[in-house]
């Protein structure tokens, strides 16, 4: 298990030591220092062994974070668990930054104190310790509220509290999702997904049972048996073919895998609901068509084609292409259609801006690039093109078919319950080789 | 939000100022001045003589405080029993009470500690009991014993069954930890009602809960495929959580059981598609936890490759990924590799190649070579992309390229040889040891087609000392078979080169190899030419496979640091050698002739065992050493160092083509370790300094068909068995292992016993199997003999060997001169040994060179009356010291050995001295 964990600042100052077991001793907060933060070179693997001890480490900003142990512990664990401990301090006190981990120190101390005991990570829902681990330092409470304290803490359902009343019973569904493709430069599609998410913010009183669905294929399928012949085949079409899935700990996953119902009592506020991947059908708003030829050994002259792929009306917006440049341009000239280009030594490229963008359009940019004569044998590398954007659809055809509220105790009922759904697509890793 | 400043004060005197602070009247002061302590302790500074000042203002309701003082004792508590919180009637300041107590590690306190612990594992709250079930595993660290004898570990098994989830995980955690380094491995007495009160808390804990639970449950061998499958349909649904750790533990579990389900049922096939999606869905989390997901899926698709074969397309390398995240899907994407789609693959590969980071295009490069020697109907592809990128002329990748195609070559011989001439265009930029060998092989390889090789490689013979070992053995061999193919016109080259190797180098390998042609060519050029020209064995397609046995054990460890490293736990973990190593089920009533391999066998009881190996007439009194001669060239050349292994039991030269001259084979004809080769010094040495002689150690007269014959060796500080496996029976055999009774070095094995393919009839095997000496002790007698079991598909065999002591001596084995002198005078004259070597014409200098390379150190030297006089040391792996004082006298040496710990170790000692030397002496003259 985790023998002890260590914060660094970028120069590899320790801001919080935390030793958990005897077999790591204080040297070991040096060993990481000089072996790792200090090391000129880059990073080449996030678990290192130094001198029999095995650290494992994130960054965060300029913040490291590193976990060591001398057994065979379950490495995925003790990533998961860093970044836990990162989302639990982010909670606490806003950004992870050298200066609010040093004015927060005492309450981190207390934070590490209660999630992770003998190196064993324990309950690190931040709603369920922001009831017991304060700054205020816990004044009298009653042997009831002790109780419900640790029955939450220790409990079946860690993450809710009970008696939250609220006057308004409202929630509200994001789906958001980041498209990501690999495309060849003659536009094939070399690898194309689709990363989705579901975040969910909850603001209903009681315990409420909640019961999400969608145009998920397989539950669509199961139910057009049932159905009419008509009915299944007008909902066939609509229905999405997810890859996988995961869920929330709040989330009966035994009943997902029996039934492929997605039923659970959800923490207060925001939260992720679930994440999925699907690969099939997607669509890809943007198609980028390059053009690149080499004139002579100094001059280059590119051409870039978008192309907008989705229903008229909609709007697509922050777009940014950026044209990768060669190391030894010494100037550039653009001409766009639409937007703005401009040429960015620093980063090496161009990048083209455009506000906003309807949907079936198309728009162009040429550059001619001017390079130093260089005596470099090795060929540019030409890294792909890469592009960013946002739409208000989801790629994967994904779309929320229903979300209802049981409260069986409290007097309200699904119909009173307000809801918003939203759809976001974005972007992710979006590229075309040129 | 002001904490910050407590850590800048840094002031004189700042340990009294903080003790009038502590003893401040005002509570607010107090907190503050606790603050300071806590501050300064993470810096690093002493404040444990603040210690009672702190305890005093421990008495406070305020939980804040509380806490920081607690936080303040863990580090510094030397004694002080905490027993009066355990009764506090609010449940955290239970649980924090004993929470910390636990972290006292001073015996006194833990006796304090036994009561309240009992109370708080049986409080009527679960946030106490969680806490107190990891106090016991706090407390068995510090003291074991106390623990079992307070009953604490049947109080933790009672604790399996409560009513809440976290408490069951956590007593889970504390139990499979205390039994990691417990004699009983079952203490966590796992049945089938208590694998269901597992499941049904995996349903209700918290993430970490539930990763605890199926690690543990990875641990329990069913009993039948009904209850694997029933297990299974229970923690399938694990891999929809969010939490990468439990996806792969409970993939872990699925892996383990899916050996015990029957391969052709509905459920087996339904499962294995349900592994592929999850594993698809880590690589989209954060970087790290993708690492540790495809070090894992190397694994996996190593052990079953169908579950990802149709997902190649996710482990395309993306720009941004990390370098480390790159490496791996590069891997990953060759083991994936096949006809269907190697067209994609290689787009791929030859788009990596053209990337910034060294290492990683280097790697590619090496992948396109690996895609040609899977893929049959690819190489052609793969060898126009490989020359395409030889024509970019960056240095490294050309250099890379040429290792590769040297492989292919291997490969498919007679197919590409006309892109030799492109080769030869790149010879000057070749700067890397691997590349430079790689070439000349190439040209060595095929002169006969190369119109200039002898220039090419007489270009190479000019700076012929300045190059390492690797090219010189190479170009040896190189000029030897140009030689061979065109006598004529490169006779002078080859003079050159063999005068070049063996009177001016002082490297032993390569004058020893360079001996070994010059007498071969000088004796008989007919078999010279059938050895050196001789066929080659095949190279393996797949390479960097990770052995066998070692990957079902890390298959049994996925998710853990040790799936990261793939090396087996005690590889890196401190004193757990002792602790079992974990294996896959066996699946009950199988119907093939398989033998659990890792199941332990019983080596039988000491008297049994010497009965037995009367039987097998290995005694040395029983069998007239037996040395049969070969009907080789090379014979002669070796020939004459037999003699001297009259002291061994059965000295067998195979006649077969297996064996020695299979060695001699392969030393000679293919001078560089490719894939599927054994190294070349690894060879040298076996064939050289141990004469290459395998003793037979089990005939197979006795092994139904199994003939086991081998040595040892030590090379690069390890030490190794050699032994080769001839199947002599009719039916092929499989599911080899190898097991050692204890024996007076405690040596075992470093790896189970490496026999990928079943060993078909009239074949043999070469192994090479490391050791160390790690394991029991027990003293034998003659001291190095070691009595071995080997096991195949037909029956278990018991031999036992001699070990020469010489592997025993280590390289640190050289002594101070200092102590040398108050050791050498301190050991009492029985102790003392003398002997005599006799026909020894060597000078002092000669002597202690060639005793240094087997690890015998000369100390100091002296010239008295004439006389050269040696005083050397060497050191066991047992830590015992051998002091060793030698007189040369013309003609006539005298060694005196003096053994400073343990006189029985002297009249074996002495065998071996005399073997080295007389080799080594043997090997100069002749």
């Amino acid at each position: 298990m985790i023998g002890g964990l260590f914060i660094y600042n970028h120069k590899g100052e320790v801001l919080i030591s935390r030793v958990y077991r005897d077999d790591i001793g204080r040297n070991a907060v040096d060993a990481f220092r000089v072996n790792v933060i200090h090391a000129r070179q880059q990073v080449r693997c996030p678990v290192t062994n130094i001198a029999r001890t095995s650290f494992f480490h994130v960054k965060r900003s300029n913040i490291w974070l590193a976990a060591a142990t001398k057994q065979n512990v379950n490495a995925a664990m003790v990533f998961e668990f860093l970044y836990k401990m990162c989302d639990v301090m982010t909670a606490y006190f806003g950004k992870l930054s050298e200066d609010n981990i040093k004015n927060n120190f005492v309450l981190i101390y207390e934070l590490l104190d209660e999630i992770l005991d003998f190196g064993y990570p324990q309950n690190s829902e931040t709603g369920a310790l922001k009831t017991f681990i304060t700054q205020q330092g816990v004044k009298s409470q009653t042997k009831e509220e002790q109780s419900q304290i640790t029955s939450q803490v220790t409990g079946q359902i860690g993450w809710r509290r009970e008696g939250i009343k609220y006057r308004r019973n409202e929630l509200f569904l994001d789906v958001m999702e980041s498209v990501n493709l690999l495309m060849s430069p003659q536009g094939q599609v070399l690898s194309a997904h689709v990363s989705g998410r579901v975040v969910m913010k909850s603001y209903l009183s009681g315990m409420p049972e909640c019961k999400f669905g969608m145009n998920d294929k397989i539950v669509i399928d199961k139910q057009g048996k049932g159905g009419s012949s008509d009915e299944a085949g007008k909902s066939g079409k609509q229905s999405i073919a997810i890859d996988d899935c995961t869920f929330n700990q709040c989330v009966r996953l035994s009943k997902f895998d029996s039934e492929r119902s997605i039923s659970f009592i959800p923490p207060d506020g925001e939260f992720e609901l679930m994440r999925y991947r699907t690969t099939k059908d997607i669509i890809l708003p943007f198609r980028v068509i390059p053009l690149v030829r080499e004139v002579g050994r100094t001059k280059l002259e590119v051409k870039v084609v978008i192309k907008s792929n989705f229903k008229p009306s909609l709007l697509a917006q922050k777009i940014e292409v950026r044209i990768p440049t060669p190391l030894n341009t010494s100037g550039v000239q653009v001409i766009c259609m639409k937007g703005k280009a401009k040429y960015k030594a620093s980063e090496n490229s161009i990048v083209w801006k455009i506000k906003r963008m309807a949907g079936m359009k198309e728009s162009q940019i040429s550059a001619e690039i001017e390079l130093l004569p260089t005596n470099d044998k090795k060929k540019w590398a030409r890294p792909p093109i890469s592009m960013n954007f946002e739409v208000p659809f989801a790629p994967s055809g994904l779309k929320v078919r229903y979300l209802k509220v049981f409260e069986s105790k409290l007097n309200y009922s699904d119909h009173d319950v307000i809801k918003w759904v939203r759809y976001i697509g974005r972007s992710g890793i979006y590229e075309t080789r040129c | 939000m002001t904490d910050s400043k407590y850590f800048t004060t840094n002031k004189k005197g700042e340990i009294f100022e903080l003790k009038a602070e502590l003893n401040n009247e005002k509570k607010e002061k107090r907190k503050e001045a606790v603050k300071k302590v806590i501050a300064a302790m993470t810096v690093g500074k002493d404040v444990s003589s603040l210690f009672p000042d702190v305890v005093n203002c421990m008495q406070t309701d305020n939980l804040e405080l509380k806490k920081l003082v607690y936080l303040y004792l863990m580090n510094y508590a030397k004694s002080h029993p905490l027993c009066t919180d355990c009764e506090d009637p609010n449940p955290l300041i239970r649980a924090l009470a004993v929470r910390t107590m636990g972290c006292i590690r001073v015996d006194k306190i833990t006796e304090y500690l036994c009561e309240p612990l009992r109370k708080c594992l049986k409080d009527e709250d679960p946030y106490v009991r969680k806490t107190a079930a990891v106090c016991v595993a706090k407390l068995h660290d510090i003291n074991a014993q106390m623990v079992e004898d307070q009953g604490f570990l049947d109080s933790l098994r009672d604790l399996i069954a409560d009513s809440n989830p976290m408490v069951v995980a956590n007593a889970v955690a504390a139990l499979s930890e205390i039994s990691e380094s417990h004699p009983n491995s079952n203490l966590l007495d796992l049945n089938p009602q208590n694998i269901n009160k597992l499941l049904t808390a995996l349903n209700e804990c918290t993430e970490w809960g539930q990763i605890f639970i199926l690690d543990c449950l990875s641990n329990y061998n069913p009993k039948d495929e009904r209850e694997a499958q029933s297990i299974c349909e229970r923690v399938t649904p694990r891999l929809s959580h969010a939490n990468s750790a439990v996806v792969l533990s409970a993939v872990k579990v699925l892996m383990k059981f899916l050996e015990l389900l029957p391969k052709d049922s509905d459920y087996y096939i339904t499962l294995l598609k349900k592994l592929s999606p999850p594993l698809v869905t880590l690589l989209s989390g954060e970087p790290e936890v993708q690492y540790v997901a495809l070090r894992n899926i190397n694994l996996i698709v190593q052990k079953r490759p169908e579950i990802l074969k149709q997902e190649i397309k996710v482990f395309f390398v993306k720009y941004n990924d990390p370098i480390y995240v790159k490496l791996e899907k590069l891997d990953i994407m060759i083991r994936l590799a096949s006809q269907a789609n190697i067209a994609q693959v290689l787009a791929e590969l030859k788009e990596y190649a053209t990337e910034v980071d060294v290492d990683f295009v280097r790697k590619a490069v090496r992948a396109i070579g690996r895609c040609a020697i899977k893929v049959e109907q690819s190489a052609e592809r793969c060898v126009s992309t490989l020359l395409d990128l030889i024509q970019t002329k960056v240095n490294y990748v050309v250099q890379e390229a040429i290792v590769v195609i040297r492989d292919i070559f291997r490969k498919y011989p007679n197919k590409y040889e006309s892109i030799i001439a492109t080769l030869c265009e790149n010879l000057d930029s070749l700067d890397e040891p691997d590349a430079r060998a790689a070439m000349i092989w190439i040209v060595g390889e095929y002169a006969e087609r190369i119109d200039n090789a002898d220039e090419l490689l007489e270009s190479f013979l000019e700076g012929f000392h300045d190059e390492s070992t690797q090219v010189q053995l190479t170009l040896l061999t190189a000029i030897v078979k140009l030689f061979l193919k065109k006598p004529s016109e490169t006779q002078e080259l080859v003079q050159q080169v063999l005068s070049l190797a063996t009177q001016d180098s002082d490297n032993p390998d390569l004058r020893d190899r360079g001996y070994i042609y010059w007498r071969l060519l000088s004796t008989d050029p007919v078999t010279a030419k059938e050895v050196v020209l001789s066929e080659k064995p095949l190279i393996s397609e797949e390479t960097d496979l990770i052995e066998p046995t070692l990957l079902d054990e890390l298959i049994c460890h996925i998710g853990s640091l040790a799936s990261v490293y793939h090396k087996p736990p005690n590889a890196f973990v401190e004193g757990s050698h002792g602790i079992h190593r974990k294996h896959l089920p066996i699946q009950h009533g199988s119907s093939g002739p398989a033998a659990p391999v890792d199941q332990p066998q019983v080596i039988p009881s000491q008297g049994d065992l010497l009965g037995d190996l009367l039987n097998l007439d290995l005694g040395p009194p029983v069998n007239v050493p037996q040395v049969c001669s070969m009907q080789m060239g090379a014979v002669d050349l070796l020939g004459g160092g037999l003699d001297s292994l009259v002291s061994d039991p059965i000295i067998i030269m195979h006649p077969t083509l297996c064996g020695w001259k299979n060695i001699i084979y392969v030393l000679l004809s293919n001078s560089w370790s490719g894939p599927g080769l054994i190294s070349v010094d690894f060879l040298l040495l076996l064939a050289v300094l141990n004469f290459c002689v395998l003793q037979v150690w089990l005939p197979a007269a006795k092994a139904k068909g199994l003939e086991i014959s081998g040595t040892f060796s030590r090379r690069q500080g390890h030490m190794y068995m050699d032994m080769s496996f001839t199947n002599k029976a009719l039916q092929h055999m499989t599911d080899f292992a190898i097991q050692f009774n204890k024996n007076s070095f405690g040596m075992i094995p470093t790896t189970p016993l490496a026999v990928h393919t079943p060993l078909m009839p009239n074949q043999s095997i070469d192994i090479s199997l490391p050791l160390n000496t790690i394991g029991p002790v027990m003293k034998m007698d003659p001291l190095n003999n070691l009595q071995v079991a080997v096991k195949n598909n037909i029956d278990v065999f018991y031999f036992s060997c001699l070990i020469p002591l010489s592997i025993f001596f280590v390289e640190d084995g050289k002594m101070e001169r200092q102590v040398f002198l108050a050791t050498w005078k301190d050991i009492p004259n029985e102790n003392e040994l003398q002997y005599q070597i006799k026909e020894c014409h060597l000078n002092a200098d000669t002597v202690s060179g060639k005793l240094q390379n087997n690890n015998i150190y000369t100390i100091a030297k002296r010239n008295v009356e004439g006389q050269d006089m040696l005083y050397q040391s060497l050191k066991l792996t047992n830590g015992i010291w051998i002091l060793a004082e030698l007189r040369i006298q013309p003609g006539n040496p005298n060694y005196t050995v003096k053994n400073t710990l343990n006189e029985k170790v002297c009249p074996n000692l002495w065998p071996v001295l005399y073997n080295i030397i007389w080799m080594q002496l043997w090997m100069y003259y002749s």
